[in-house]
């Protein structure tokens, strides 16, 4: 098991790639067009982490994340969940690129193999940016009423949280 | 513009929580080095980025995304029976979710808002059970190759960036059931 996700990489590269040509298509191109793409992602999502990571190593420094941690510590270690990763939490819901620097900052202080690198990574991989997709869909359906959207959203987001402090005590046992 | 509060509350709360705890000459210098960090983190990442952004554009041109989204079709059916029926619907939905799956974040969006646009013909202005489904199965990630987060751990120095998959879809499918369920409680009480 563990050897097929050291491989998983390799082996997605080439499953791809041999289905890409048993169905014919121009493999070659359309991976070059892809990695095009991403450098188009990647000039979109710059200009925001400068913003952002400034703003989140000012607070860092400032101790605020510390004191925020330690004011909510108590209940999220109820929940399982590292209060370091507190501002992670606070940011997600809201904004896409703010939660990528905080949690990038995460992963890259305290290492992505520690425990609260891994944590920041699987908060961030499995869940979105709840109140900017709402937004956007309802907006596109000229919804007013949302109802229940919001809140029913939000469970899905706190139970992703604490699952994911939880699956990653269960994949990696210190 | 919530951004802009954002951001603004954010520099407001670290100078003036920089003074109070005596950090001052900290605080400054992280102004500097944070935009430098924003400038590498995005450097480190990039080359996995755009090599996934490539092996996903394979899969779509490929056919990988309608193959799954047939392959989704029951499930789904069951989780919008009120469009059960629809065609039309039913297919934009199915694109909507196996887009997200491949991690096509580009191709989901205006799928999703196609059908949310769609689903709202029948509810003019209000947001419908089927409709709050759409947005709460959106708004938790299904990602099957998180590339994003991969790509900041590969820039981190970690050599087996993809070693939190298995984590990652355990998380994901508690998250989502979560977020159905309270979907189709809150549905089930909460006044048209």
């Amino acid at each position: 098991m563990d050897l097929f996700f050291t491989m998983l990489v390799p082996l997605i590269l080439a499953a791809v790639a041999l289905y890409g040509i048993f169905r014919r298509v121009d493999v070659y191109d359309a991976l070059v067009a892809g990695a095009g793409e991403g450098l188009k992602v990647l000039l979109r999502i710059v200009p925001p982490l400068i913003a952002l990571l400034t703003a989140v190593y000012m607070l860092r420094a400032s101790g605020a994340m510390e004191l925020a941690g330690a004011a909510l510590a108590p209940v999220l270690s109820h929940l399982g969940i590292p209060p370091e990763t507190v501002a992670l939490l606070l940011v997600r819901p809201v904004s896409g690129s703010a939660a990528l620097g905080v949690g990038a900052d995460l992963i890259q202080t305290y290492g992505p193999d520690s425990t609260i690198g891994r944590i920041a990574a699987v908060m961030l991989g499995s869940t979105e940016t709840t109140f900017y997709t709402i937004a956007v869909y309802f907006g596109a359906a000229g919804i007013v009423k949302t109802r229940y959207a919001v809140p029913a959203a939000l469970c899905a987001d706190l139970a992703g949280f604490i699952s994911a402090a939880w699956a990653v005590r269960v994949c990696f046992p210190t | 513009m919530a951004m802009s509060i954002i951001w603004t509350g954010m520099i407001l709360l670290s100078v003036l929580c920089g003074m109070a705890t005596g950090r001052g000459q900290l605080v400054a210098s992280a102004a500097m080095e944070g935009a430098a960090a924003g400038v590498e983190l995005c450097l480190s990442m990039a080359g996995i980025l755009c090599l996934w952004m490539g092996v996903m554009e394979v899969m779509r041109r490929s056919g990988l995304s309608e193959k799954l989204a047939r392959f989704l079709m029951p499930a789904l059916r069951r989780l919008y029976p009120e469009f059960a029926r629809d065609k039309e619907v039913m297919n934009t939905i199915a694109a909507n979710v196996s887009a997200n799956l491949l991690g096509l974040g580009n191709a989901a969006t205006p799928l999703g808002m196609e059908a949310a646009r769609k689903m709202s013909r029948r509810t003019p202005g209000v947001a419908s059970n089927a409709l709050c489904m759409l947005v709460v199965c959106n708004t938790a990630s299904i990602q099957l190759i998180p590339t994003t987060v991969a790509a900041v751990r590969a820039g981190a120095g970690c050599g087996t960036p993809f070693d939190i998959l298995p984590a990652t879809w355990l998380a994901s499918i508690i998250s989502v059931g979560t977020g159905i369920t309270a979907a189709k409680l809150l549905g089930s009480i909460w006044r048209k």
